[in-house]
């Protein structure tokens, strides 16, 4: 571990003053800690913001909610209003790590994870995430849990949250406190960004910039909410595929969806298409295909993950199936 | 004195005949508390004076040369002491019960992430730092990463057989199956990482290292360093885990020693987990194909095994593949053929149950396909094929329930009510299938020495260099001594770990419990002859309970019996004839229920039974727990554990917990273990036989067995991941 500078914050503004380059925040430090004690990460400073108020879970004037940053996996899992109104969240969240790091965790930090990429935590692999331009070791290595979705020829990593698949099903937004103070709202959609030949920036938050808080809008009446996890164990283990569904029927066809994917991209993977080809039709078999069709149309796998194609296609079917009542055909 | 046995004759069952009633019991572990709550000091957490520490430094290439170490790039960090490559510096751990030093130097690079320096730091932080930033360089040199390409393969005499006409067999056969099955690398990966501290005293060293076989270590050590084994002391009173990973002395116990003499104050070196990894031993991986005929009644006419699997160039270690399938099943024309192919991977050894870990999960998947291929009933099919008498050295066998666990297993786990035909039960998206296997595991006694002193307050002291990895050493002795010498278990202590004390057997193999266990025995022969002396009977007519001896109408408590002193005498117990004249094994039954998903693939098991036979137990409860976690090891090498190495150079790939997946508890469900009551006069004194590796022989292919019989996909590339199941399911 590369020696560093830690500084205690004790309001967000001495935060994001102190958080300059080459400085990070710690909360629950998860993930953090792991690539630091691997030198992956080598923070120059440290600024903890564990002592901010930043842990209350609110109704906000609209009838959403505002999450505090630091609320943890845990808290925010059992919350009653988070159960009752949003429960994707709530089961994307216990669908996640363990009892153990769900207490530390928190929302803003689960955000921000980085991706499980053997090569990423490696130092002396080729890693362009990174050590920008050293390349890609996973493309044409071991690469099982790779994107089929949005990679680049510089990066096939994914984004290893489950959180976030659900608030991006849940159109959440994420309140930032810039270095100079000032607040901002930003759409989940916009706050990960695909690796593209820049993968070292995993999102669209400047240097300094501090996540306060999660708003969720208001919740939509009379869903079917579910989060599906396909995994290579029980638990404990991060997502081959994810769906993060949230589905009104209106009459016998489908009203409206949001669908979110996990373990697919390099961010939690949304396709305005995918729901546009079910919203408004009557579900069936055939129509579910459309859509897997839809979201796999540059759907490319890497040879290890080649079978997260298909995975997907059936745990999104599966997932429709359930969300509309729809038995399989004969 | 010394009680000696050679175990050239089968053994009368004293145990039988003694009067506590103690022995078999499942007790609680004595030093259990202290691990729960803290108290148990492992190797590296011993804090002494001055200690400095240590941390290895990884080859970052596959093979080559380190042509020169950059010292100076980090010889100025904040607290870095030194920086130390050695030609003493061993390329991987010694294999189990070498006794001497493995392949030394730290030039030559064979593997991806060996160890070629160690940088030492006042702290440990400083030190891991320093050595992520050292410089090296090197020439590189081709590798071969692959067992499949490898350009070097040996055929090792002795895994080779041939036997009647295997070929002819099968093509006049009514049923036969040819199929090839492939296991993956897995690692031992001990909660415990690998850990040594080093402290000299002038010429004599100190090691407290976490470690199995110590009367070996303590050797390994000495020969590697070149010095005495009389200097050398090795300290490993717990051990969290080892699975086979710490049978041989490894590389950074001699780094620390090396370190610790060259700045003249002790050295910690404690292995990253991402260094036990790439560091220790790993399980080979293997290709099988396995060859079965059978006649018209199922009896098997032909059976073969041939493998590949892989070493190092210089290990003489190669997987045992077949271990099991020589004894196990009959069947007159047999093949046995092995290649080892030398790559340029982490060494290969010993992890738990070598050879029948790994070689049962392809021999029994086998047979269930065999048992479908001839219509009959798996279990059926195995009890029509147990062998009279070892099918190639025509030696009897000692005690083996197989058939026995088998029946009791089918009754216990509801095995009648299986579908033979596969996919006939659905819960919802979830297809339900049962499978079950044979479990077999080669039984082996080594020498041991164990000494045994009774005091007069009525309390006893056995001591020996054995070690308790887990597994129940000090638990099973106290009880085995508390027995032989009539006292409540809580009067008897054991003390292990120790290299000053009798050299036991150390603990791998399975052998640990029977061996030293035996030896403790003799010494308790040997007292209870002196007790009967003093109290004026023969030793047959001695009775000891609750520190009262009675014999011959005489009754005393021991303490009048021991108003010299104490009673010391130790017990030597030396492998003899009977391992030669009968094939021995623990034996026993797997049985499984899974639950397949049908949209993904996912298999979850949902229960398991195992039945096992092993002789006396001696202690059922840490015997149960053997037993569930060689079946839980079983659930992992089914469905999930597997080291991934980068096709180009070979590294290891996925080198921590969270991408090397072992079973975690929502992947165990209840798993039900029941024993037979069995003597093995055969194997030892205390009729016992190894049960540390039977669990996990068999157990995952009983997994995959109801994999197919739950969804009809046959998965013979191990483990059975949901992209291979789900290639096999229909579409949606």
């Amino acid at each position: 571990m590369r020696p560093f500078d830690y500084i205690r914050a004790d309001a967000p503004a001495t935060a994001t003053k102190e958080a300059g380059a080459g400085a990070r925040y710690i909360a629950g430090g998860t993930n953090l800690l792991d690539l630091m004690k691997l030198e992956v990460m080598t923070p120059e400073r440290l600024v903890d913001i564990t002592r901010l108020d930043l842990r209350d879970v609110e109704r906000t004037p609209e009838g959403g909610l505002k999450i505090g940053a630091l609320v943890t996996n845990s808290d925010l899992a059992a919350h009653p209003d988070v159960r009752r109104d949003y429960p994707v969240l709530s089961r994307a969240l216990l669908s996640g790590a363990t009892g153990q790091l769900r207490n530390k965790a928190t929302a803003g930090g689960n955000l921000l994870q980085r991706t499980r990429c053997y090569y990423f935590y490696d130092p002396a692999q080729p890693c362009n995430k990174r050590d920008p331009g050293s390349g890609c070791g996973a493309i044409g290595g071991f690469n099982r849990i790779h994107a089929i979705l949005g990679a680049s020829e510089h990066c096939i990593a994914t984004h290893p949250s489950d959180m976030a698949v659900a608030m991006r099903a849940l159109d959440a937004e994420i309140e930032v406190e810039g270095a100079d103070g000032a607040g901002r709202r930003i759409p989940i959609a916009d706050l990960h960004r695909l690796p593209s030949d820049t993968p070292q920036d995993e999102t669209t938050l400047a240097p300094g910039d501090l996540i306060t808080a999660v708003i969720l809008p208001p919740p939509a009446k009379n869903t079917f909410q579910a989060y599906r996890k396909v995994r290579d164990r029980a638990s404990y283990a991060f997502a081959l595929v994810s769906v993060a569904c949230v589905l009104r029927m209106d009459g016998d066809r489908i009203g409206g969806v949001a669908l979110a994917f996990g373990g697919l991209a390099h961010k939690p993977w949304r396709d305005p298409e995918v729901e546009a080809t079910l919203t408004g039709e009557s579900p069936s078999d055939d129509l579910f295909d459309k859509a897997a069709d839809t979201l796999l149309r540059e759907a490319q796998g890497q040879g290890g993950n080649d079978f997260k194609i298909p995975l997907a296609r059936r745990t999104l079917k599966a997932v429709l199936r359930e969300a509309t009542q729809t038995e399989a055909a004969a | 004195m010394t009680t000696y046995l050679k175990m050239d004759a089968p053994q009368p069952r004293h145990l039988d005949e003694t009067a506590q009633g103690v022995l078999g019991a499942p007790q609680d572990r004595p030093e259990g508390p202290l691990k729960v709550s803290g108290r148990a000091v492992y190797a590296a957490e011993h804090e002494l004076d001055n200690m400095a520490d240590g941390f290895l430094v990884r080859a970052t290439i596959s093979k080559g040369r380190v042509v020169r170490i950059d010292e100076a790039s980090v010889k100025a960090m904040p607290g870095v002491l030194a920086v130390i490559s050695d030609e003493r510096f061993l390329r991987n751990p010694a294999q189990g019960g070498a006794g001497a030093a493995p392949v030394q130097g730290a030039a030559e690079v064979a593997y991806f992430g060996q160890p070629i320096a160690v940088v030492v730091a006042e702290t440990f932080e400083q030190a891991r730092h320093a050595a992520r930033s050292l410089k090296v360089e090197y020439a590189v040199e081709e590798a071969d990463v692959d067992p499949e390409t490898a350009s070097k393969v040996d055929t090792p005499d002795r895994r080779q057989l041939d036997q009647g006409d295997i070929a002819a067999a099968m093509g006049d056969a009514p049923h036969a199956v040819d199929v090839t099955y492939t296991t993956p690398v897995q690692s031992s990966a001990p909660m415990e990482p690998h850990a040594s501290i080093a402290e000299w005293d002038g010429d004599r060293l100190i090691l407290r290292g976490s470690y199995q076989m110590l009367k070996f270590n303590r050797a390994e050590l000495a020969d590697s360093l070149g010095i005495s084994a009389q200097n050398v002391r090795i300290l490993s009173p717990y051990v969290g885990g080892g699975f086979g990973s710490k049978l041989g002395i490894a590389p950074e116990a001699v780094a620390a020693s090396i370190a610790a003499q060259e700045l003249g104050r002790p050295v910690r070196v404690v292995m990253a987990r991402q260094q036990v990894f790439e560091g220790t031993m790993r399980r080979s991986e293997t290709r099988q194909r396995i060859r079965l005929a059978a006649d018209t009644e199922g009896r098997l006419t032909a059976l073969g095994q041939e493998d590949r699997v892989s070493n190092l160039v210089g290990e003489s270690f190669s997987e045992p593949t077949a271990q099991a399938t020589h004894f196990l099943y009959g069947g007159e024309n047999r093949r046995f053929k092995q290649e080892v192919a030398r790559v340029n991977r982490t060494c290969a050894g010993s992890v738990r149950a070598p050879g029948e870990a790994v070689g049962m999960l392809a021999l029994e998947c086998a047979m269930d396909e065999l048992a479908e291929a001839a219509g009959l009933d798996p279990i059926e099919l195995r009890k029509r094929n147990i062998p009279d008498l070892h099918p190639e050295s025509g030696i009897q066998y000692s005690a083996r329930s197989l058939a026995a666990c088998l029946d009791e297993g089918a009754r216990r786990f509801g095995w009648s009510e299986r579908s033979p035909e596969p996919g006939q039960r659905r819960e919802g998206e979830w297809l339900i299938g049962l499978g079950m296997a044979t479990a077999a595991r080669a039984n082996v006694l080594s020498e041991a020495q164990a000494r045994v002193t009774l005091h007069p307050d009525g309390t006893a002291l056995v001591e020996t260099d054995m070690t308790d990895i887990g597994t129940g050493t000090y638990a099973v002795l106290r009880q085995l001594v508390a027995e032989m010498l009539g006292l409540p278990s809580e009067k008897v202590e054991a003390r292990l770990g120790d290299t000053d004390l009798p050299p036991g057997p150390g603990s791998g193999g399975s052998w640990g419990a029977s061996s030293s266990g035996s030896a403790a025995f003799l010494a308790c022969r040997g007292i209870r002859q002196m007790l009967a002396t003093k109290l004026g009977c023969t030793a047959d007519e001695l009775r000891l309970q609750d520190g009262t001896a009675t014999g011959g109408n005489l009754r005393a408590p021991l303490a009048d019996l021991l108003t010299d002193g104490p009673m010391v005498e130790e017990g030597h117990l030396v492998p003899g004839t009977t391992a030669k004249e009968f094939s021995q094994a623990s034996y026993g039954a797997h049985f499984a229920e899974v639950a397949v998903n049908a949209t993904t693939g996912e298999t979850r098991v949902r229960r398991m039974l195992g039945v096992f036979a092993a002789g006396r137990i001696l202690n059922e409860k840490t015997a149960r727990s053997q037993c569930q976690g060689g079946m839980v090891w079983g659930i992992g090498a089914a469905l999930t554990e597997e080291i991934a190495h980068d096709p180009r150079d070979g590294h290891i790939v996925n080198r921590d917990l969270a991408e090397y997946h072992v079973p975690v508890n929502l992947d165990v469900p209840q798993i039900e273990v029941a024993f037979l009551d069995e003597r093995d006069d055969a194997a030892c004194p205390i009729q016992s036989k190894g049960i540390g590796e039977l669990g996990i022989s068999g157990a995952g292919a009983a997994v995959v067995n109801a994999i197919y019989n739950a969804c009809g996909v046959r998965v013979r590339e191990y483990p059975a991941t949901l992209d291979k199941v789900l290639a096999g399911l229909p579409a949606l």
